[in-house]
């Protein structure tokens, strides 16, 4: 990105000031390297964004920005009650996010069946292209599971009440309308529940590396040598159907509205018309449908280590979305306001004492999980008081690919992709080989660049490093 | 003339599909071969099945962004890959079969799904003697 337009605030915060139709000012949290890295484009979208109707603050871009759609990714965004919200700054993987899952067992136990536990993941969690799960949803379960998100799972017995304290919203998000979403959106989900999905989801098995917060570590239960599991998917297909025909409807009414749209891909409409309504109803289903979908997935994990490790006993750390529109309460300016906060391909970071966290983590804040590419380090960081002023208490998600799939397929054979990670220890599961081409380590930033930058500029901090032992691809 | 093509094109995180053809139908069969290319290669898909389509917009963007929708739609639903695609169009109305059989995870390799179409280098355009199809699919 070129920096002439921006002026730096402070070492690891950037800023353009508004001009032309943009309302607020763009910040991005970034070290300079990561500045320099950073597409034109991500300055461009993200000077879309800051022009979109009753924007509040600014349009903020996290550590881990790269070009999207409309928005960029790692784009955050508030709007007031008589603002919009945009179909395309949530994006098509409503909801995609990441749940870490803490196993009671160390590595050491998880080697000695390394191979075994790697094969019954593979065999026993629905994943990749043209897979389905055994859930089949009737139209009362697919309205139950709209409605209830992890909630209904847990419900139907896939999952202990005790799982949904640690997830979001309580394991449902309010406010969803399953008549918003439509046919052909519940005809996508029918048979996907307790599905991975394909391209850079996955379930890892993972091992705490280091711990640089104990205090924090503590709360969540993670100690240095620990297996955890990692989750990453989102709302599969329904989501990705709520996003094509909200991001149609919205793209072609929006002159009703009198929005002018500087990029088609933003397209919005205002929170209080009935699309906005509509949208957000079928959106908080989507939400719900992620979350019943990672708690099914973590149901099979359960079964799975009961079989293999059958002393290791499953308990959910956390469970973070990644792309949504949630209604927040936010301090701007000394006053609460009620504001609608996109996070696109960003991470929710509540500080400590925020009522909506479990009364464990009032000390510690909410762990924000970052996911890393595949056979590379992942991250549990914690939300922080000054992330809640700074970026509406958001914080980045992941690394954020530096290639395109075209060229790492060229440059990478997934064969020998998997034979590298087996010399580092590390099992990969596949069911495309091209896809692990795509999805080679090398075609991802560094992750822990990313993290440092989130950790300096003080959206969250860091407290343990995860390194991958099994890796479940689509 | 040469002959119908397709092509992929990058984007960022993504992939671009993208049709040439001397009709617009043509390059709607073409981009819909680049659409099957992101998931598996084309000639390995059967064509045992028939499902008939058809959309109808307002103007050629968006009967392209419908095409691939609806597409994505058939093929996830179905459990299904195309291989083959008979295309017509009269105004902005599309007719067309779309041939292919059930995925076969060993045979088909299956890369990626596709999850949606997207506006972003959305075009149906007449450049020289050629229609273009293209866009960026969300993977």
């Amino acid at each position: 990105m070129n920096t002439a337009l921006l002026e730096r605030v402070h070492e690891f915060q950037w800023r353009r000031k508004p001009t032309g139709a943009m309302q607020v000012p763009v910040v991005i949290f970034a070290t300079e390297s990561l500045v320099r890295e950073m597409d034109d484009k991500v300055l461009e979208q993200a000077s879309n964004v800051a022009m979109l109707p009753g924007i509040v603050g600014a349009s903020f871009v996290m550590p881990d920005g790269h070009w999207g759609y409309g928005f960029p990714i790692g784009g955050v965004a508030a709007f007031e009650p008589g603002g919009v919200v945009s179909a395309g700054g949530v994006g098509f993987d409503i909801s995609c996010g990441v749940r870490c899952v803490a196993t009671g067992v160390k590595s050491e136990r998880v080697r000695a069946v390394q191979e075994r536990l790697a094969d019954l993941l593979f065999e026993r969690v629905p994943v990749g292209v043209g897979v389905e799960g055994k859930i089949r949803l009737d139209d009362a379960e697919m309205d139950a599971m709209l409605r209830g998100g992890a909630s209904w799972a847990v419900g139907r017995r896939w999952g202990r009440p005790e799982d949904l304290g640690r997830i979001e919203e309580g394991g449902r998000v309010d406010g969803a309308v399953p008549d918003a979403v439509s046919e052909r959106a519940q005809e996508r989900q029918r048979k996907l529940m307790g599905t991975l999905g394909s391209g850079n989801h996955y379930l890892e098995v993972q091992r705490v590396s280091h711990v640089f917060d104990e205090p924090a570590a503590r709360a969540f239960g993670l100690e240095v040598d620990d297996v955890v599991i990692s989750i990453h998917c989102g709302s599969r297909g329904m989501g990705h159907q709520i996003g094509t025909d909200y991001l149609r409807e919205m793209e072609r009414s929006a002159p009703q509205h009198g929005i002018k749209l500087p990029d088609r891909e933003l397209a919005c409409a205002p929170l209080r018309s009935d699309l906005g309504k509509r949208y957000m109803g079928a959106m908080r289903a989507a939400i719900n449908c992620a979350l019943a979908n990672r708690q099914i997935i973590m149901h099979l994990a359960r079964g799975i280590f009961a079989d293999v490790l059958p002393d290791a006993d499953l308990k959910l750390v956390y469970d973070v979305s990644h792309n949504t529109c949630k209604e927040e309460e936010h301090v701007v300016g000394g006053k609460k306001r009620t504001l609608f906060v996109h996070r696109k391909g960003a991470t929710r970071a509540f500080g400590p004492g925020h009522r909506e966290l479990p009364r464990e983590f009032a000390d510690a804040g909410q762990p924000v999980l970052i996911g890393g590419s595949m056979g590379t380090e992942s991250w549990v960081l914690a939300g922080t008081h000054e992330g809640m002023d700074r970026s509406f208490g958001s914080a980045c998600h992941g690394a954020g690919r530096k290639m395109s799939r075209n060229a790492a397929a060229k440059l990478w054979k997934g064969r020998d992709v998997i034979q590298t990670l087996a010399r580092q220890g590390i099992s990969i599961r596949a069911v495309g080989i091209r896809g692990v081409a795509e999805e080679a380590p090398g075609a991802y930033k560094d992750v822990s660049v990313v993290v440092d930058a989130a950790h300096d500029a003080g959206l969250a901090r860091k407290v343990a490093r995860l390194e991958p032992m099994i890796c479940i691809k689509g | 003339m040469s002959e119908p093509r397709w092509e992929h094109f990058p984007h960022g995180a993504d992939i671009g599909i993208r049709g040439v053809g001397p009709t617009m139908a043509s390059a709607f069969e073409q981009v819909a071969l680049a659409l099957t290319a992101v998931l598996t290669d084309p000639s390995s898909v059967a064509s045992k099945e028939t499902v008939e389509i058809r959309c109808e917009a307002s103007t050629a963007d968006e009967l392209l962004y419908d095409w691939v929708d609806t597409l994505i739609y058939e093929m996830s639903t179905r459990s299904v890959l195309f291989g083959a695609y008979d295309v017509k169009i009269d105004g902005f109305r599309l007719r067309a079969r779309a041939l292919g059989e059930t995925v076969d995870r060993a045979r088909h390799e299956p890369a990626i799904e596709v999850k949606a179409p997207t506006y972003t280098e959305l075009r149906v355009a007449r450049v020289d003697d050629q229609w273009v199809a293209q866009c960026v699919v969300d993977v």
